[in-house]
């Protein structure tokens, strides 16, 4: 067993990349991008945030300029692409490395401490409700938790819109989304944005809660978001757009309770280091289970008759 | 009215693989007439249609629109007044979204889409009984995804969607070639009975000359990227597919697919 410390850890990390998740539900899956940008989207996010709130900026203005600088990230990939006529994949990960760089000048170094400063969290600290008070393990997975409803609930009204709909069709059938008159260009600009100032949140939040933002924290987010959103659509319904983008977020939590499973005791032996060929079995176990679950099924008919 | 006037389009244009796909076409469609279009393959009657819909943004010659050049207009601008109906019936739905968002999405056609709800309550009903005329059952099936259909059943809601909102020109590219006879059938009822209600200026491609003659107001041959013949009025009417033919050959001399002229 993992102890509660750890539990509560997992969904706190769990509902930030959550943020990530439905960043790249959004690319993936409603506008059929494959984007890389996250890599470093979500450190931007992070180092813009970090700074600028070191600068002394207010930590709630500092972490929407981190969504605003993701989002400009996700246009130009978009822009690349749309425009440039660049394959989307490269298109991405031309953006990933020059935002490397850009992150090193951001922060004028590889990372930032917001050690003794102020930031999003700072209130949960210390809370106390009703004459009790709530340890900051708990009370920051519960604000996170809130955070990742709040932004599922505002994605899936956006996505059930005239706009949203037309984004859908996009990714679906783009030659039909355009005989029906959608700026199918302008569909993906905007996707990209908003799909990568999730993801920038995302970074903006985990450098708060963790106290620093570094210029490394990217690499492999893009492998962990998908860990997300192809565990959750394995176990869960994808009927629905709610149905979906509701699997992306649990299947981000049961991503890192899994993890904490996995790194936890001495049972598999596993250490922190064996995280990333964690993330890559479980993957590939997730893309595989559906096959393997009805060629199973079907097996198992087969004898039966 | 639309006027098409020295319309080329060149594939591949300065390569080994140059195809001269159009070579000049002139074409006045007066409105509300029905013109079928008919060719051997590969004489450019999808790419006539494809060039009037917007997919090759820098044709020569010119498309004018009630006096207006839309010649260097993309698909989604020319898509208010331009709907049409592709050959392959899984092309002209979305097979992830349901029967209402697929029609909620046509019925946007012609405006500009804002932050307002996609599939809104007051369309329901009318949307309920547009699919009632198609009599297939699908008007208590909203919800349903589009890929759930089979191909026939997503060409009747392809064409229903087409002509949702009023529009200048309606593009019907083969569209009852991929389905079985009876469902072909079916499909070209339907589309006689929209474009007659409606009054529609319509070009249908169609491979059955004798389908050509009957259906419309007016029939267009083209032969090699060229208008070869154009027939309609008077001189149209008791036509059968031979004269038609011995009309052709007269200008042409023999082609070597009348096999597929006379289906």
């Amino acid at each position: 067993m993992i102890s509660s410390f750890a539990f509560f850890g997992a969904l706190e990390t769990g509902f930030i990349f959550a943020l990530v998740a439905l960043g790249i539900f959004i690319s993936f899956r409603i506008l059929d991008f494959p984007d890389l940008t996250v890599d470093g989207s979500f450190p931007l996010g992070a180092a813009v945030a970090a700074s600028t709130i070191v600068a002394g900026l207010h930590p709630l203005l500092a972490t929407l300029l981190a969504c605003i600088a993701g989002s400009i990230a996700g246009v130009i990939t978009a822009l690349l692409n749309v425009k440039l006529k660049i394959l989307h994949l490269l298109a991405s990960i031309l953006t990933m490395i020059a935002l490397y760089s850009i992150n090193l000048r951001i922060m004028s170094g590889p990372n930032q401490a917001l050690l003794g400063v102020e930031t999003l969290l700072t209130p949960l600290d210390n809370l106390v409700i009703a004459g009790t008070e709530i340890p900051y393990y708990i009370a920051y997975p519960i604000a996170f938790g809130v955070l990742a409803l709040v932004v599922l609930g505002l994605l899936v009204a956006f996505l059930k819109t005239e706009l949203g709909l037309a984004m859908r069709a996009t990714g679906s059938n783009p030659r039909m989304a355009k005989a029906n008159g959608v700026n199918t260009s302008a569909m993906i600009i905007l996707g990209m944005a908003i799909s990568n100032a999730l993801v920038a949140l995302a970074g903006a939040l985990f450098a708060q809660s963790q106290g620093s933002a570094d210029v490394t924290m990217g690499v492999g987010v893009i492998v962990i978001g998908l860990a997300s959103v192809i565990g959750g659509e394995a176990l869960l319904s994808t009927r629905t757009i709610l149905l979906w983008a509701l699997a992306c977020v649990v299947g981000s939590i049961l991503y890192r309770i899994v993890i904490a499973f996995a790194l936890n005791g001495e049972v598999l032996g596993l250490q922190a280091q064996d995280l990333n060929l964690i993330t890559a079995v479980l993957v590939t176990l997730a893309i595989v289970a559906p096959t393997l679950k009805s060629n199973m099924k079907s097996k198992l008919n087969g004898v039966r008759r | 009215m639309i006027e098409v006037q020295d319309l080329r389009i060149t594939f591949n244009a300065g390569t080994p693989l140059e195809n001269q796909a159009l070579k000049g076409i002139d074409l006045s469609i007066p409105e509300g007439q029905f013109i079928t279009v008919i060719g051997s393959n590969g004489a450019g009657k999808s790419t006539l249609l494809n060039a009037l819909a917007g997919e090759f943004l820098s044709p020569k010659g010119s498309i004018s629109l009630d006096g207006k050049d839309i010649s260097t207009w993309s698909m989604e601008k020319r898509a208010p007044q331009i709907a049409r109906v592709f050959q392959d019936p899984l092309m002209g739905t979305c097979e992830d979204l349901t029967i209402e968002e697929n029609l909620a999405l046509a019925q946007a056609r012609t405006k500009t889409r804002g932050l307002g709800t996609a599939a809104k309550r007051q369309f329901r009903q009318h949307f309920m009984n547009k699919l009632k005329l198609l009599q297939l059952g699908l008007e208590n099936r909203l919800e349903d995804k589009i890929g759930l259909l089979s191909g026939g059943q997503r060409q009747a809601v392809s064409l229903l969607m087409a002509s949702l909102q009023p529009m200048k020109l309606l593009l019907l590219d083969e569209h009852t070639a991929a389905l079985d006879p009876k469902t072909a059938t079916f499909i070209l009822e339907l589309t006689k009975n929209i474009v007659e209600e409606s009054q529609l200026t319509a070009l249908m491609v169609t491979h059955s000359m004798s389908q050509a003659l009957s259906v419309g107001s007016r029939t267009i041959m083209l032969h090699q990227g060229k208008l070869a013949l154009d027939v309609h009025g008077e001189s149209r009417e008791g036509l059968s597919t031979q004269d038609l033919l011995a009309q052709f050959h007269k200008n042409y001399g023999e082609v070597d697919d009348d096999a597929l002229l006379l289906s």
